[in-house]
């Protein structure tokens, strides 16, 4: 039962917020991909910005005196999302609409983003250094545990960015849900992943569809970095170095496909985690185990983490190049 | 070559004088190696996405392979390792691989179609579980003998210029792997997937303490030309003389190897080689449709692009003598090489070339450049009262990605062929 728990610990909790701060950001990913048809390699500079964001609306709350019983960083969130998101609508005037308008190859569009993710991180680091900061400086973090009603077996460990994490991932997922099958300017987002010639003939407005694919971009975003700053620790290249894994979340989902985005981000999370678990400690349990049986089960060692994402990648590129929905084609 | 290139040329020969004379003379040669081997890896990128449209975000990894393998072949022998039974286990694994391979090739070997296609991925799961699993057992435990008894296999002892050689090699071989996997995705998911496959060669590379010491770093990786020790033992006195003519020696060598590369590339270009891979690039179904094999030579090109890659990769670790996998960024060692040919002008080799040079001189100076900025804003700022800007030495150093962020989206917009554009000569002009 002990191992069991552990597991439950190790793998399904952990993998769980990982994969929720994936499928955040493969969600933005994707539905840039699926409306304006190119990779954003910026994403990830966009969640660090947002949880930079967070970083100084906390510090400004603290200052003014204001006690929340959640986490700060998680109360700040909506106004760093509003933020984050307009500075999305402000990148993409100032770098991508230009070159839109001149009528560019979308490979164009991805060079672009590579350079306005150098932008984006040479400014964040000339602000604030490259030190590391917490979100918990002033606060406690608080860590949950729950005890079985059985003797002898340790507790279910999980903290409260963690909950905040799962909890939010489940919500957001849901409203974006609605917005996309009931709402006016969702439907014609999906309307213009599908077929954009045929969405701009039949009358939809795709300047605010575009819009609106960036504040939904910008302010997940801002969310999945906060999350993530808040369950790890807040660092500059905080997001440039999962920037990767969430493409490929993207991608196992189907790039241009939101269900798909959510369901790769979990995917990979999950995969992560689980190769990396040393598997014989589920074994412990059993009393007499032959001495040849290998201490050290984990598919991969620790240090492969993430290559675990691109190996999966790679297979699902070469298996179901669409990926396990059926994405937008480029 | 026009006049204006020759200007532009001029220009930057004009620069690298001015640099001469703000900094050192030694110096601005360390700079120029730096430079020169940039250029090769730019003119290898220019190869596969400026001659034949190939998306390759992996830049860093074949400079990797390059950079392991010149400190394979040209480190000192280490007889701790040769003496114990690390190359007895060392060719267990390798037989281990071996045999998971040929097992895995026999079942992509069964056919595709009828009752067995269900039965042959099943399979295939199988089969790369199992030799997974037998490589596992060889190598894990040769990995930990050798860590402990010889600390790392050491190198060969060859001369440096086999281990650029070499370098080129193992990164065509890497390229023709990845290449066969990924060359059939489109442009978004190409980039993607190279990138990953640059990540997992990092990886590799930095956690494979037995064969490449991972991040306690290897050095010193010798020089093909002699070293400034070797210059003053010889009886040149002044050890500023020493470095000056060890310098532009190495800087010769790259010279000398940069240019002949460039001509048989430039020859290429213009022959019947280059217009089929233009045709290709811009047109893959009318070029497949008149009979070009394009899966195949968009194979080659990638691995002909990916050897420069290694080359350059190997010169550069050569010439800081230190193999450094932590050291390895996509900034500084992928993105940095679309910069110089995006700004250079992607599909000509002048504009590769400039671009090299031009970008890292730009990406060298600009932190200097910007310390002095800052301190002026910072006296200006103290001067005024709102106080002095604190750390500027580590935010100069920030300065220049976003300087680089700015080029390339500046480049992007207001000359997106780049400084020397591509020029297709026709039959009339």
């Amino acid at each position: 039962m002990n191992e069991f728990i552990f597991f439950l610990n190790k793998v399904i909790i952990s993998g769980a917020t990982l994969g929720s701060v994936y499928a955040l950001g493969a969600v933005g990913v994707t539905l840039i991909f699926g409306i304006l048809r190119f990779a954003h390699f910026a994403h990830g500079d966009m969640m660090t910005l947002g949880a930079f964001i967070s970083f100084m609306l906390v510090g400004i709350f603290q200052s003014l005196g204001i006690q929340t019983p959640l986490p700060t960083g998680f109360i700040v969130l909506p106004f760093a999302m509003a933020i984050t998101a307009g500075l999305a609508l402000g990148i993409d005037k100032g770098f991508y609409e230009p070159l839109r308008a001149k009528g560019v190859k979308t490979v164009t569009l991805l060079i672009a983003s590579i350079g306005v993710t150098l932008m984006l991180q040479g400014l964040i680091r000339l602000f604030a250094g490259t030190a590391t900061r917490s979100f918990f400086e002033n606060e406690s973090k608080d860590l949950f545990r729950f005890k079985l009603p059985i003797e002898g077996v340790r507790s279910i460990n999980i903290s409260e960015p963690q909950i905040l994490v799962i909890v939010t991932t489940i919500i957001t997922v849901l409203v974006l849900h609605f917005f996309l099958t009931r709402s006016r300017i969702g439907k014609g987002m999906r309307a213009m992943a599908d077929n954009p010639s045929l969405a701009q003939v039949s009358g939809i407005n795709t300047a605010s569809v575009v819009r609106a694919t960036w504040i939904i971009a910008g302010s997940l975003a801002a969310m999945a970095g906060t999350m993530l700053a808040l369950d790890v620790i807040l660092k500059p290249d905080l997001a440039f170095n999962i920037v990767l894994p969430i493409f490929a979340a993207a991608v196992v989902g189907g790039l241009g496909h939101s269900y798909g985005a959510i369901a790769g981000g979990f995917l990979i999370g999950f995969a992560e985690t689980m190769s990396v678990f040393n598997w014989s400690i589920m074994f412990r349990g059993f009393d007499n185990l032959p001495d040849w049986f290998p201490k050290d089960l984990s598919l991969v060692p620790t240090e492969y983490k993430l290559t675990v994402a691109f190996i999966i990648l790679v297979v699902v590129l070469l298996v179901r190049p669409q990926g396990i929905f059926k994405g937008a084609s480029s | 070559m026009i006049r204006r290139d020759a200007i532009l040329f001029a220009g930057l020969g004009v620069l690298v004088l001015a640099l001469a004379n703000w900094f050192s003379v030694p110096y601005t040669l360390q700079i120029l190696v730096n430079a020169f081997a940039y250029a090769l890896i730019a003119l290898g990128l220019n190869v596969q996405w400026g001659y034949a449209g190939l998306f390759n975000f992996g830049v860093m990894g074949f400079l990797m392979v390059g950079g392991a393998s010149v400190t394979f072949v040209s480190y000192p022998l280490n007889d701790a390792f040769w003496s114990s039974d690390g190359p007895f286990m060392l060719f267990k694994a390798l037989l281990a691989a071996i045999a998971g391979g040929a097992l895995i090739w026999g079942v992509t070997r069964m056919p595709k179609k009828g009752n067995l296609a269900k039965l042959r991925g099943f399979l295939l799961v199988i089969a790369w579980a199992v030799a997974y699993v037998v490589y596992r057992s060889q190598i894990d435990p040769a990995a930990r003998l050798i860590e402990a008894e010889a600390d790392f296999v050491g190198g060969l002892g060859l001369p440096a210029i086999f281990g650029w050689v070499f370098g080129g090699i193992m990164a065509g071989i890497i390229a023709y792997i990845i290449g066969k996997i990924c060359l059939g995705l489109r442009t978004d998911y190409l980039a993607i997937a190279t990138i990953g496959v640059s990540e997992i060669i990092r990886a590799l590379i930095k956690n494979m303490d037995w064969l490449t010491r991972g991040t306690l770093t290897v050095s010193p990786v010798p020089w093909p030309t002699p070293l400034p020790a070797d210059i003053s033992a010889s009886g040149v006195a002044s050890p500023d003389m020493a470095i000056l003519l060890a310098r532009s020696g190495f800087l010769a060598v790259v010279m000398l190897l940069v240019g002949i590369i460039f001509f048989f590339l430039q020859r290429a270009y213009e022959g019947p080689w280059g217009r089929m891979m233009r045709a290709i690039r811009d047109n893959h179904i009318a070029a497949g449709s008149i009979g070009k094999n394009v899966t195949k030579r968009e194979l080659e090109i990638f691995v002909l692009g990916a050897v420069l890659m290694g080359v350059g990769g190997a010169i550069l670790t050569s010439y800081v003598q230190l193999l450094d996998p932590s050291g390895y960024q996509p900034i500084n060692h992928t993105f940095i090489v679309w910069v110089m040919i995006i700004v250079g002008g992607a599909g000509n080799n002048y504009g590769a070339l400039f671009g090299g040079i031009f970008i890292y001189i730009v990406w060298t100076i600009s932190e200097p450049a910007s310390v002095i900025l800052f301190s002026f804003i910072s006296d200006m700022s103290d001067g005024v009262g709102i106080g002095a800007i604190p750390d500027i030495e580590s935010r100069a150093l920030q300065m220049r990605v976003f300087v680089l962020g700015m080029v390339i989206t500046l480049a992007l917009r207001y000359a997106p062929q780049g400084m020397i554009p591509e020029r297709v000569r026709t039959q009339e002009g």
